[in-house]
């Protein structure tokens, strides 16, 4: 169990970087730091003592795999993953084209 | 099996809190390339393969948009400075937080141990799916078969985002 | 755009044209052993970014590059769309049936419609990384000129 709460604490710690940071990028990268230990986590409950990885052998079938149904749902979060962070910085380098700031407080000051 | 999964994870939850906390943007993306890496580590030891190449080019894209990013604007940190109001966000974030661990441990309770999966959802994608999908690559069996819909929605957020991007960053229209 | 050192340059060209031949290598075998359509396409969009990055290229070429990029990742996503209606009309009425025969499972050519679909979307993945990096690098240069 403990690598599960190391996982969730890893989750927290991307959380405390949103809520605390100031730097547009810094949110940016803790997202992806959430995103990553959600991953983590989904691998680590497919994840079955002496399995394999799933991919079969027809000559000499084997009967324990490791689940692949999360390892699916993974793979195109992944993905997913790299097109949202590339949006995110599209919309973090336009803010900075426009205000000339990366900081959350003094964008929320200028607007208006 | 355990215990060297926990030693990369508290690496990358080392790297997160050193990314969270650098003074210079670019270290910053840098440390955040380390939890990435850690991760390809992770599932091979999981015996995710399939994952693990994915996700090395996937990390390695996203550094060189980052990077293109940072080097384009700014790269000092100048907002990092501890001031009255940071120190109450700090501290409220700390209160909330160790009160969402406390709820995720508990919610984690009914989950089986590390390492003893039940499988009791992928039974049905194991067994005889080499029969049914003809594909010796259960993952991908599952991806394209089974879950075909899914990989149709998939493609279809990428397609969203990409028009997004050139919507956000196009300053003139098109001739 | 400017490119890099001719040290840089001799590298890279040595060296993309087997990172394009691995990723295609990757999705035509994603039914076989680990990768996919997913990873493949990245690896075949990282070994255009690589050249890019390389050699540099002036504004223009960028912009038409841009225009096919974005055209491929449409039709492919399209073409990946009809390949999962063909199975309502011919798969007895399921949304991506695969109705082809499978073949005998390991061989390069089985698995009915997987091939197939690993491929367009390997197509679809590699121009939508290679439409935001290049959407990246155009419009900072327009905002230069």
């Amino acid at each position: 169990m403990t690598v599960y709460w190391l996982c969730f604490i890893l989750f927290l710690v991307g959380l405390y970087g949103v809520i605390t940071r100031r730097n547009l990028i810094k949110i940016a990268i803790s997202l992806s730091v959430m995103e990553f230990s959600c991953f983590l986590f989904l691998a680590l409950i497919g994840y079955t003592e002496g399995g394999v990885a799933p991919i079969v052998d027809t000559a000499d079938p084997v009967k324990t795999y490791v689940d692949p149904l999360p390892q699916a749902m993974v793979l195109t979060a992944i993905v997913i993953g790299l097109a949202t962070t590339a949006m995110l910085m599209a919309v973090i380098i336009r803010i900075y084209r426009k205000y000339g700031t990366f900081d959350i407080r003094e964008i929320k000051n200028l607007r208006g | 099996m355990e215990l060297a999964i926990s030693v990369i994870v508290i690496f990358m939850i080392l790297g997160a809190i050193y990314a969270i906390h650098a003074s210079d943007i670019l270290s910053a993306v840098i440390a955040g390339g380390i939890v990435g890496y850690s991760l390809v580590i992770c599932f091979l030891l999981l015996k995710a393969p399939d994952l693990a190449i994915v996700q090395i080019v996937v990390e390695t894209i996203t550094l060189i948009i980052m990077v293109a990013v940072v080097l384009d604007s700014s790269r000092k940190e100048a907002y990092g400075k501890f001031d009255t109001q940071a120190w109450v966000t700090a501290a409220t974030a700390v209160v909330i937080l160790a009160i969402l661990f406390w709820f995720l441990k508990e919610a984690s309770a009914p989950l089986a141990p590390f390492g003893e999966n039940t499988m009791r959802m992928a039974d049905a994608y194991v067994n005889g799916a080499v029969d049914k999908t003809g594909s010796v690559n259960l993952v991908t069996g599952v991806l394209f078969d089974f879950r075909g819909y899914d990989t149709l929605g998939e493609a279809t957020v990428l397609v969203t985002a990409v028009l997004g991007v050139l919507t956000i960053l196009r300053i003139r229209g098109k001739k | 755009m400017k490119g890099m050192t001719v040290i840089v340059k001799k590298t890279t060209q040595l060296i993309a044209g087997i990172i394009f031949l691995y990723g295609i290598y990757i999705i035509l075998h994603g039914h076989l052993t680990p990768g996919g359509g997913f990873a493949g396409g990245v690896i075949v969009a990282g070994s255009f970014i690589l050249l890019i990055l390389a050699y540099g290229s002036d504004f223009l070429n960028l912009v038409k590059e841009e225009r096919g990029s974005t055209m491929y990742e449409n039709l492919a996503i399209l073409v990946f769309l009809f390949l999962g209606l063909t199975g309502m009309i011919a798969g007895a009425g399921i949304f991506f049936a695969n109705w082809l025969p499978h073949g005998t499972p390991g061989e390069l050519v089985s698995a009915g419609f997987l091939p197939l679909y690993n491929i367009f979307v390997g197509i679809e993945v590699a121009a939508s990384i290679l439409t935001i990096f290049l959407a990246l690098v155009i419009f900072k240069e327009e905002v230069l000129k």
